[in-house]
């Protein structure tokens, strides 16, 4: 990757003269937030949405966590209020959180102006993706508190979804709920393909671009072709639930196990919608603060590549105790692993990054740092639970619970945290205070860890996952896990604080606040980013 | 009826060693030998449970086998991010290099990865076949997921079906030796030292047959029947749990197997066989439908 420096630094200047929040024509916020067309704006928009996605998601954790305290508790004592907790968690924290953080969010703030774009390719879809979301998580919180709730757990296997064991509209509504979110995702990619294919700056072609904009764009592949398919999986749901088909019942010809096949064959590759760009922004942040270019920058695009090809054909591993054939076992096992190769190629080249370095421990550095190693942990255990013949002992259990939560409740979530100190600035126009960021990184490092290490421990001594209630003899393990929770949740508070100091931060940053080692286009303009950024088309040499 | 069974039974322990006889007589449960031995999950506990069948040895032994390998490589990607900070941080190194590109080293984390992925694939395939061998049962039991209960049907004695229930926790005795949350009203019964074949499926919607103690663990899923097998070492009580989520008591459908000495599970067939199929009463009431386990907590 070669650094990106406009030919004239002083253009920027040009922009600054605009007033940075609505340029010079002043909008009403009606007009400014919700018919919003400009990238940052809905970008600002989807991270509040992720915000509070996060929030939701997260009470809900806590309330699990706090009646998983001690066995036979009785914070909880309905199984249908656990199901629609759980269920709605799962949702919540992909589709509300993680998605809108960090695709449509950083996604959209920084991807038009790394590239040198003025604004995405369609302005206008932008602003639907986002109202398609936000009325989608009203949909899934009806979901959550209308009547029992939809508890058929965020994978909504049939037939424990269908209108005869799960009566009533909250399932609907969490099935319309995917819907919107999916429609939402569908054409958020479609823009970033258009965007990143088409509105480059001169100069800046695909091997020059920043290894966030290649994330996404991958990403976006991945969205637009297994969004389509969750869509017909659901719709196929809410035929059976409302209008007699019958194609996911036995009785009628049916296959439950065909649900199975298409939810998963959209559900894998999310699994790397998720994190492929929180890899683009650990390597940002990575090579900023060993002030060196990343190292292998090919291997690293087309690592995401790889990963996201092979995604696509991996997905039966979810299925290990479905009944399929030992073959397709073997098959699907093989395929899972050969992921880490590529997965394998980033987290090395991350570390060739920092090798001979000049690593400064700021706190983006810290939430990149934490990522590579929990990633790499959480990676383990999935080659672990890759081995069709383990999972037959892992399946559903906890180990399973702590593997996925170690990729995405420290991996994807450290990749949010380390996008929202990188970029604060930029967005915001104020810097994080650096003492508090770093006490939310360890308090919340120490509490995610407390968390999920000990569900290892629980899922190899057999705790199935979905239980409100378990035997005795996990009670143990469990009381360490929640305590680990509520460190967490105190960790958020500091995050709270932080976000306090920020928006009422009086400091005025300089363009590129971090300083030689952030070399993209983000750091050419002004920071907060004015509305409009490159109204000149910046040149790339 | 239940008495002369149980002579029957007597009469057939008297070839089994001294021990095992007194303890049948005591008691004329032809499942008693399963209480010397009970595979439970225990407090703390961080390791799979003890082996109770060669298959769960296997996956013990290659769970083993596969976290070592992981466990060097966190291990090494760990000291090398030790050594970078160390060596490479801002104070250390004030003048960062600008090296982007080793072909060989690129070429070296493809090539080992790739080699420590095949040593791991080559053992774990193997168990992946033996897993899928259900040729030549001694027997097979249909299993039956319900919302809430299992149900087993022993395909070789016909007319041998019952359905097993949680112990509402408000009725467990622990003098008795019951778990909460894990033994059931009437277990599985199982002889030991043979193969057992089970035919998984579900009257309603998907259930998981989880036994970890076994290594065996399948969806039920209704319209479809899935196969696993076990074989059991020695006599004993192990359990399993629901392992796929099924609705408002998914965590109040355990499995419970009692596994004796084929003479006393032949004995037990014949018992069971009186007690579940002659249109009487069950000599065990069975408890009430657990539809208000969950308020009764």
């Amino acid at each position: 990757m070669s650094s990106f420096v406009q030919d004239d630094p002083h253009a920027p200047a040009h922009d600054a003269a605009h007033d940075a929040h609505g340029g010079h024509h002043k909008q009403t916020f009606v007009r400014r937030w919700l018919m919003s067309t400009n990238h940052k704006d809905i970008g600002t928009l989807y991270i509040t949405m992720a915000f509070i996605g996060a929030c939701t998601g997260g009470m809900l954790s806590e309330i699990m966590r706090q009646q998983l305290m001690y066995p036979h508790n009785d914070l909880i004592t309905n199984g249908n209020t656990w199901n629609a907790i759980i269920t709605a968690h799962g949702l919540i924290m992909i589709f509300w959180f993680v998605m809108p953080a960090l695709i449509g969010g950083f996604g959209n703030w920084m991807v038009p102006m790394m590239i040198g774009a003025p604004d995405m390719a369609f302005p206008r879809l932008n602003n639907m993706s986002f109202w398609f979301l936000a009325c989608g998580f009203i949909f899934v919180m009806t979901g959550l508190l209308l009547g029992n709730g939809a508890g058929a757990g965020w994978t909504l296997y049939p037939p424990l979804d269908n209108a005869q064991y799960s009566p009533g509209l909250a399932t609907d509504f969490a099935l319309f709920s995917l819907h919107l979110a999916g429609i939402s995702s569908l054409l958020g990619a479609i823009n970033f393909i258009a965007t990143i294919l088409n509105m480059r700056a001169p100069g800046m072609t695909m091997h020059k671009m920043p290894l966030f904009c290649w994330a996404i764009l991958v990403t976006a592949f991945l969205l637009l072709l297994a969004i389509p398919v969750l869509a017909g999986a659901v719709t196929m749901l809410i035929m059976d639930r409302n209008f007699g088909t019958s194609f996911f019942e036995p009785a009628g010809g049916g296959d439950p196990v065909l649900f199975q096949h298409l939810f998963w064959f959209f559900g894998h590759p999310e699994v790397y919608i998720m994190i492929l760009p929180a890899f683009g922004i650990v390597s940002h942040v990575v090579s900023t603060f060993s002030k060196k270019p990343i190292f292998g920058y090919l291997g690293m695009a087309y690592a995401m590549v790889i990963i996201g090809f092979v995604g696509f054909v991996v997905w039966a591993h979810h299925m290990f105790v479905s009944g399929i054939s030992d073959d397709s076992r073997v098959y699907f096992e093989v395929a899972t692993l050969v992921i880490a190769v590529p997965t394998g190629i980033k987290v090395f080249s991350w570390i060739a990054t920092m090798w001979g370095g000049s690593i400064e421990f700021k706190t983006p550095m810290l939430w990149a740092i934490g990522f590579i190693f929990l990633f790499v942990i959480g990676g383990a255990t999935g080659v672990v639970l890759a081995n069709a013949g383990l999972d037959q002992e892992l399946h559903n259990d906890y180990f399973l619970i702590a593997h996925f939560h170690y990729v995405l409740s420290m991996g994807a979530t450290f990749g949010v945290f380390a996008g929202f100190y990188y970029w604060i600035g930029k967005m915001a126009g104020h810097q994080y205070p650096e003492f508090w960021g770093k006490v939310h990184f360890w308090s919340f490092f120490i509490g995610v860890n407390l968390t999920f290490f000990p569900q290892h421990f629980l899922g190899l001594a057999g705790m199935p996952r979905r239980y409100p209630d378990y035997a005795d003899a996990f009670a143990g393990w469990n009381f360490v896990s929640s305590v680990g929770s509520i460190i967490s949740g105190l960790s958020t508070m500091v995050f709270f604080y932080v976000l306090y100091r920020v928006f009422t931060g009086k400091d005025v940053l300089e363009d590129n606040y971090w300083g030689e080692g952030a070399t993209t286009l983000e750091w050419a303009v002004p920071s907060p980013a004015p509305h409009h950024t490159f109204e000149d088309v910046p040149v790339i040499r | 009826m239940k008495r002369l069974c149980g002579l029957a039974f007597g009469a057939a322990s008297l070839v089994l060693f001294a021990a095992h006889l007194a303890m049948a007589q005591s008691a004329p449960d032809p499942t008693a030998a399963a209480d010397a031995y009970v595979n439970a999950p225990h407090n703390w506990q961080w390791w799979f449970p003890v082996s109770g069948s060669p298959m769960q040895a296997k996956i013990d032994w290659l769970m083993q086998y596969v976290l070592w390998w992981m466990a060097a490589v966190v291990g090494f990607v760990a000291l090398l991010m030790a050594y970078v900070f160390i060596k490479f941080n801002a104070k250390a190194n004030p003048k960062p290099s600008y090296v982007t590109h080793n072909t060989l080293i690129e070429v070296i984390w493809i090539v080992v990865p790739t080699l420590i992925l095949a040593v791991i694939i080559i053992p774990s395939i193997n168990l992946i076949w033996y897993e899928g061998d259900t040729s030549n049962p001694y027997m097979t039991v249909t299993v039956t997921g319900h919302q809430w209960y299992w149900e087993y049907t022993y395909q070789s004695v016909p007319g041998l079906d019952y359905t097993s229930y949680m112990i509402p926790d408000d009725q467990i005795d622990p003098s008795k030796g019951q778990i909460r949350r894990l033994s059931v009203d009437h277990p599985l019964v199982l002889p030991v030292g043979e193969k057992i074949k089970f035919d998984i499926t579900s009257g309603d919607v998907l259930h998981g047959f989880y036994l970890p103690s076994l290594g065996v663990q399948k969806y039920a899923i209704p319209g479809t029947i899935v196969t696993s097998w076990t074989l059991i070492n020695k006599p004993g009580t192990y359990y399993g749990q629901c392992n796929q989520i099924c609705g408002l008591n998914h965590d109040a459908m355990p499995i419970e197997i009692k596994a004796v000495p084929l003479a006393d599970y032949l004995a037990w067939t014949k018992a069971a066989l009186a007690d579940y199929t002659d249109n009487a009463a069950p000599t065990a009431a069975l408890p009430a439908p657990p539809v208000k386990l969950a308020d009764a907590r």
